[in-house]
C-alpha cells in the first residue's frame, strides 16, 4: 500500500544539505590519485597495473563476501572498498607476487576495516592495515625493488609476479634499492629532479611527487581533505630533517629529499588525512601531524627499516581518539573549571 | 540411573563444546598464544594440561571434604603443582626436544586459570565421577583448540603439518604466523568463527520454534 504523497514535507534537520556523500568523496580522492597511478604504470609497465588490480580485487571481494546479502551492491558502490585497495596498491612493490597483492586487499578489507564493524568504525587506516600485514607476513618480497622498465617495455611482466600462489617468487634478478635505501645503507643521495619527476625505483604509486601534489591541491580545492594534516607532516618532516641537516650535511638527508623520497607525500595527503582516523578537531589535527612527521623522520633515521611513513602513520592513528578527547573546544558558556 | 549416566555424558561434553575453556569461556590465553606455533608443540602443551588438570581434578574432588575453606587456594595450587612437576620431569625424560621448546611454559601450567578455575568452580563441590567427567571435558576442549591454532599456524607459517612438509620445498611461509601476532590473529579469527558458528546455530533453533508454534 503506497502512502498518499503529499505536498507538505515533514523532516527533520538538516535541512540543508550539501552534495558532499562518502561515494562522492571517494570518487574526489581516485580521480586525485590518477595521474600518480597513471605515472606509476608509465614507469612500471603491465606487471604494475596486474598488482593493482589484483589488489583492489582482494578488497572488493572481501567486502562483498562479508557484506550482508541484501547490501551488497550498496556497500561496493560508495567506493571505499576500491578506494583501499588501490591505496593498498600504490604502496606495493610492481614486482610483488600477484596472489600477495590479492591477499594484502583481502587483509586491509577484513583486519583494517570489516573486523571493527565496518566503515567508519575503524581505528587503522585499511589500507595501511593490508600493508604492515604484507610487510610481516612476506617481509622479503615486500623490501625487493624491481628497476623501472619504462614505457617501452611496457608488456614485459616480471616472473616474480606470475608465482603460483602459495609458492615463492622467482625474481629475475635485477634489483635496484630505493633512494631511501640508498640513503640509509650507502649514503648515497638521488637527484631531486629524479624525485620529483618520479624517475626512481619504489613502490607503483609513491614515486612521482610532483602528480602526488597535482592530486593532493584538486582535493584542496574540492574541501575534501583537511588541509592542516597534509601541512603539518611536511612541515614538521622538512623542519626535523633540516635541523638534522645542519648538524651534519653529510650524514643525514636534506630536508627537500625527505620530503620527496619514499612514500611521506602519498601517505601525508592521501592515506593521513583519511577522515575516519584522523582527529576532528583543528588542533588535534595539527598535534596528529605533527607527531607523524617527527615519527616518519626518527624511524627513516635512527630506525630499523629505511621507510617510516606506513608506522608512523598508524601509531598516530592509535592515538586519534586520545587527541580527539584532549582537544575538545570548550562548550560556550561552560567554565573551564567544570567542564 | 539413565538420568545419572545423561549427567555424567553432559559434563564431559560441555567442556568441548558449549563452556569450551578457550573458544567461549576465553581462560588459559598465555599457553594459547606462546607454544602453538606448530602442531606437535600444540599436542604436547594439550597432553601436559590434559594429565594435570585430569589428576588434580580428581584428587581435589576427593579431598574435598577435608580441604579448609580457608586455604582451599593455596591446596589447590600444591596438588595442581605436585602435577606439573610430575608432567615436567616425564616429558624431560621422553622427549626432550620438545620439552625444551616448550620450556618456561611446562613449570606455568600451575597459573593457568583454566585449571584453577575448574577446581574452585566444580571439583571442590562435586563428586568424583563427575570432576573427572567435568576435566575430561575441559582438558579435551582445551586440546582441541589449542590443537586448530597450532596447524593453522604451521600451515600458514611453516607449510607443514605435524612436521610433514605440505606444499613442496617452494611454499612461501608467512613469516608473521609463527611470531606472537599471528598466534593473536589466529586466535582472533578463530573466536569469531566459533561465535559466528554458535549464534547461527542459535538463530536457526529459535527460527525452528518459531515454525514449530505457528504449526500449532
Amino acid at each position: 500500500m503506497k502512502p498518499k504523497e503529499t505536498r507538505l514535507q515533514l523532516q527533520a534537520a538538516p535541512l540543508l544539505k550539501q552534495n558532499m556523500t562518502t561515494g562522492q568523496t571517494m570518487r574526489d580522492v581516485l580521480l586525485a590519485l590518477l595521474p600518480a597511478t597513471l605515472a606509476g604504470l608509465w614507469y612500471f609497465g603491465l606487471g604494475a597495473l596486474l598488482v593493482l588490480l589484483c589488489s583492489i580485487a582482494g578488497a572488493m571481494l572481501t567486502e562483498w563476501i562479508f557484506s550482508p546479502a541484501d547490501s551488497r551492491f550498496e556497500r561496493l558502490s560508495d567506493y571505499t572498498a576500491l578506494l583501499t585497495g588501490l591505496l593498498l596498491g600504490l604502496t606495493l612493490p610492481p614486482a610483488l607476487p600477484l596472489w600477495m597483492a590479492f591477499i594484502g586487499g583481502a587483509a586491509a578489507i577484513g583486519l583494517g576495516k570489516l573486523i571493527w564493524g565496518g566503515m567508519g568504525q575503524n581505528l587503522f587506516n585499511p589500507a595501511l592495515v593490508g600493508r604492515a600485514f604484507l610487510l610481516a607476513t612476506f617481509p622479503i618480497a615486500m623490501t625487493t625493488w624491481s628497476p623501472q622498465t619504462g614505457p617501452a617495455d611496457f608488456f614485459q611482466i616480471s616472473a616474480s609476479n606470475l608465482a603460483a600462489p602459495f609458492m615463492q617468487a622467482a625474481y629475475d634478478g635485477v634489483s635496484a634499492a630505493t633512494p631511501l635505501g640508498l640513503m640509509k645503507f650507502e649514503q648515497q643521495s638521488t637527484a631531486l629532479w629524479a624525485l620529483v619527476s618520479g624517475n626512481t625505483s619504489g613502490c607503483i604509486g609513491e614515486t612521482s611527487g610532483l602528480l602526488l601534489l597535482l592530486g593532493g591541491l584538486y582535493l584542496l580545492l574540492r574541501r575534501d581533505l583537511d588541509w592542516r594534516i597534509p601541512a603539518g607532516i611536511l612541515g614538521s618532516a622538512a623542519l626535523f630533517s633540516a635541523v638534522l641537516y645542519i648538524l651534519d650535511p653529510i650524514k643525514f638527508p636534506g630536508p627537500l629529499f625527505s620530503i620527496f623520497s619514499g612514500g611521506l607525500l602519498l601517505g601525508a595527503i592521501y592515506m593521513a588525512t583519511d577522515p575516519v582516523t584522523s582527529p576532528l578537531t583543528p588542533r588535534g589535527a595539527w598535534i596528529f601531524a605533527v607527531g607523524i612527521g617527527l615519527l616518519v623522520i626518527l624511524i627513516r633515521i635512527y630506525g630499523g627499516f629505511p621507510e617510516g611513513v606506513m608506522y608512523a602513520i598508524l601509531l598516530m592513528n592509535a592515538a586519534t581518539p586520545l587527541i580527539d578527547r584532549y582537544t575538545q573546544p570548550r562548550v560556550f558558556g561552560k567554565g573551564i573549571k567544570n567542564q | 540411573m539413565a538420568k545419572h549416566k545423561e549427567d555424567l555424558h553432559q559434563e564431559f561434553i560441555k567442556g568441548i563444546w558449549r563452556d569450551n575453556p578457550v573458544f567461549v569461556q576465553v581462560l588459559g590465553m598465555c599457553p594459547m598464544l606462546a607454544v602453538t606455533n606448530t602442531a606437535v608443540n600444540a599436542l604436547a602443551m594439550g597432553a601436559a594440561t590434559f594429565f594435570v588438570l585430569v589428576g588434580s581434578s580428581f584428587l581435589v574432588s576427593s579431598l574435598r571434604l577435608w580441604i579448609p575453606r580457608q586455604v582451599r587456594i593455596s591446596t589447590y595450587i600444591i596438588i595442581i603443582a605436585t602435577f606439573v612437576t610430575v608432567t615436567d620431569f616425564t616429558l624431560e625424560a621422553l622427549v626432550p626436544k620438545i620439552h625444551k621448546e616448550l620450556g618456561a611454559f611446562i613449570p606455568l601450567i600451575v597459573v593457568n586459570c583454566m585449571i584453577l578455575g575448574r577446581q574452585e568452580a566444580f571439583a571442590s563441590r562435586n563428586s568424583v565421577r563427575l570432576a573427572v567427567m567435568d576435566a575430561l571435558g575441559m582438558a579435551a576442549g582445551f586440546l582441541f583448540a589449542l590443537l586448530s591454532l597450532g596447524t593453522v599456524r604451521e600451515i600458514l607459517g611453516e607449510g607443514k603439518l605435524f612436521g610433514f612438509s605440505l606444499f613442496g620445498p617452494d611454499f612461501e611461509p608467512w613469516v608473521i604466523m609463527i611470531l606472537p601476532p599471528g598466534g593473536f590473529l589466529t586466535l582472533g579469527l578463530l573466536l569469531l568463527f566459533f561465535s559466528w558458528v554458535k549464534e547461527r546455530k542459535q538463530r536457526l533453533e529459535q527460527r525452528l520454534t518459531q515454525l514449530e508454534s505457528e504449526a500449532q
